[in-house]
């Protein structure tokens, strides 16, 4: 069992009910991609705004495993410790 | 028609709506809704009952989505799942829903949706679900289209009244398809379209890059089209087109053999199927209207010959961009007009664009401007 806590920014955690922070036990040996996944069976709604339907992590969207973006890592395949903190942001992209 | 205008005004952030009073001069505007959004597309269904806004808005952090509202933008429902998204087997992602067009009354729940990349999507519940049109997906055409500077995007869908197995799609850049069973098959339908981009001076087949197009159904041969380069019309369904716009201006001296005028959005009169309306910008290369002058051209006889409309439109200094989906009129007697700008003001005209007034200033960057009567 991997035991993970995701950080959500204020306009993701409006989508999970509110909760800026969620507690989830994984599978042994889970990636992000398990995670994402399991975002998406239980609220699809923020799931959906992190991946597009091709499973791909959005491009103006950060996946930060403890430190580290998923995209300097091995994306989707990044592997989970236990009680490792993920935490998801919109990147600072914008311009006018 | 009777009752009171309604207009949906789609900006680069948000999308507002707009109730203009019965002289339609003055304007109350509600918004803005999806705050931070780009709404390209936005559509009023009022068949069977309903009042439904359905608005495809895109965040450019969290991705596009079909959201709509039953209480004229009170309240929006976008479903946890998303109502729009392509079948795991295109190994595609939906980027932008650039088009939403109810079908007729003989069909109350069925809605098609335009979407980059390009395709056209169906729905049969009034909006809340839609599928891939497989027909025109799987075109043998679609690999060889190209994008367009607003992406690769089939951004206009003109029904049939008289017969739901005819539609009409425009694609940048692939041209205009129809199909005549129902979406299973489809045709490029693109002969006389010149493309002053490709190297062959002989229209091709397919690849053109039609901005609009816009149809009468009281005169249901005709068709109109805005192409990157030239007005067209069509007096066959689509099968041939002629270049209508040469009497129009653009940049002078002349940028070269290219059709008249450049510009985007065009326009049928709701009750005049010889009456269309056009806002020429000077070239490809200056997206601007002509000479620094707002001016909207109406022609009366379908596009034969063309007037210049501006009492009450900015005649100095102004460089406006009236982009593809952001001009339309109000089915009211007489007709109103409406187009939004990329310096987001909204002008409104209550007499055919014989005379106009500025309505809401300082919005975002206009994208879309659909107007309808209540």
């Amino acid at each position: 069992m991997t035991h993970v806590r995701v950080r959500l920014a204020p306009v993701l955690a409006a989508l999970a009910g509110g909760e800026p922070r969620l507690d989830l036990d994984l599978e042994g040996g889970a990636t992000v991609g398990d995670l994402l996944a399991f975002l998406g069976d239980g609220l699809p709604a923020l799931a959906r705004r992190v991946r597009d339907e091709r499973g791909e992590v959005r491009r103006h969207v950060n996946v930060f495993v403890g430190p580290d973006n998923i995209r300097d890592r091995d994306g989707l395949a990044t592997p989970l410790s236990d009680g490792v903190e993920v935490t998801i942001l919109p990147a600072i992209s914008g311009g006018g | 028609m009777t009752g009171h205008a309604i207009v949906l005004v789609g900006t680069t952030k948000g999308a507002f709506v707009l109730r203009p009073d019965a002289s339609r001069t003055e304007v109350n505007i509600d918004g803005p809704h999806f705050a931070g959004d780009e709404v390209y597309s936005m559509a009023l269904d009022t068949r069977a009952g309903r009042q439904r806004i359905l608005a495809g808005r895109l965040s450019m952090h969290f991705g596009p989505g079909i959201a709509w509202s039953d209480d004229l933008g009170a309240n929006w429902i976008d479903p946890p799942e998303g109502a729009i998204a392509f079948p795991p087997d295109t190994d595609a992602a939906l980027q932008r829903v650039w088009q939403i067009e109810p079908a007729g009354d003989g069909e109350p729940d069925v809605i098609y949706a335009g979407v980059e990349p390009a395709a056209l999507f169906r729905s049969t519940d009034a909006g809340e679900s839609f599928d891939l049109v497989r027909g025109l997906w799987d075109h043998p055409h679609r690999p060889l289209w190209n994008p367009g500077g607003g992406g690769l995007c089939l951004h206009t869908i003109v029904r049939d009244h008289a017969d739901p197995q005819t539609v009409w799609t425009a694609i940048s850049s692939g041209g205009v398809y129809r199909t005549t069973d129902g979406g299973e098959t489809w045709e490029a339908r693109n002969r006389g379209i010149r493309t002053p981009f490709a190297p062959d001076p002989e229209p091709p087949e397919y690849g053109q890059c039609v901005h609009k197009m816009a149809r009468h159904p009281g005169r249901p041969e005709r068709l109109y089209l805005q192409h990157h380069w030239g007005t067209y019309r069509s007096d066959d369904r689509g099968d041939t087109w002629v270049s209508v716009g040469e009497s129009m201006p653009a940049d002078a001296p002349p940028v070269g053999s290219e059709p008249r005028p450049f510009g985007f959005p065009i326009v049928v009169h709701p009750h005049d199927p010889d009456t269309v309306y056009v806002i020429p910008l000077s070239s490809d290369m200056h997206r601007w209207t002509v000479d620094g002058r707002c001016r909207v051209f109406r022609s009366r006889d379908g596009g034969d010959t063309w007037e210049g409309l501006s009492d009450g439109l900015p005649q100095e200094h102004a460089y406006l961009t009236v982009l593809r989906d952001a001009f339309c009129a109000d089915p009211l007697e007489p007709a109103g007009l409406w187009f939004g700008t990329r310096t987001g003001d909204v002008f409104a005209s209550a007499d055919e664009g014989d005379t106009w007034q500025s309505v809401a200033r300082h919005l975002p960057p206009v994208v879309c401007v659909k107007a309808y009567a209540l």
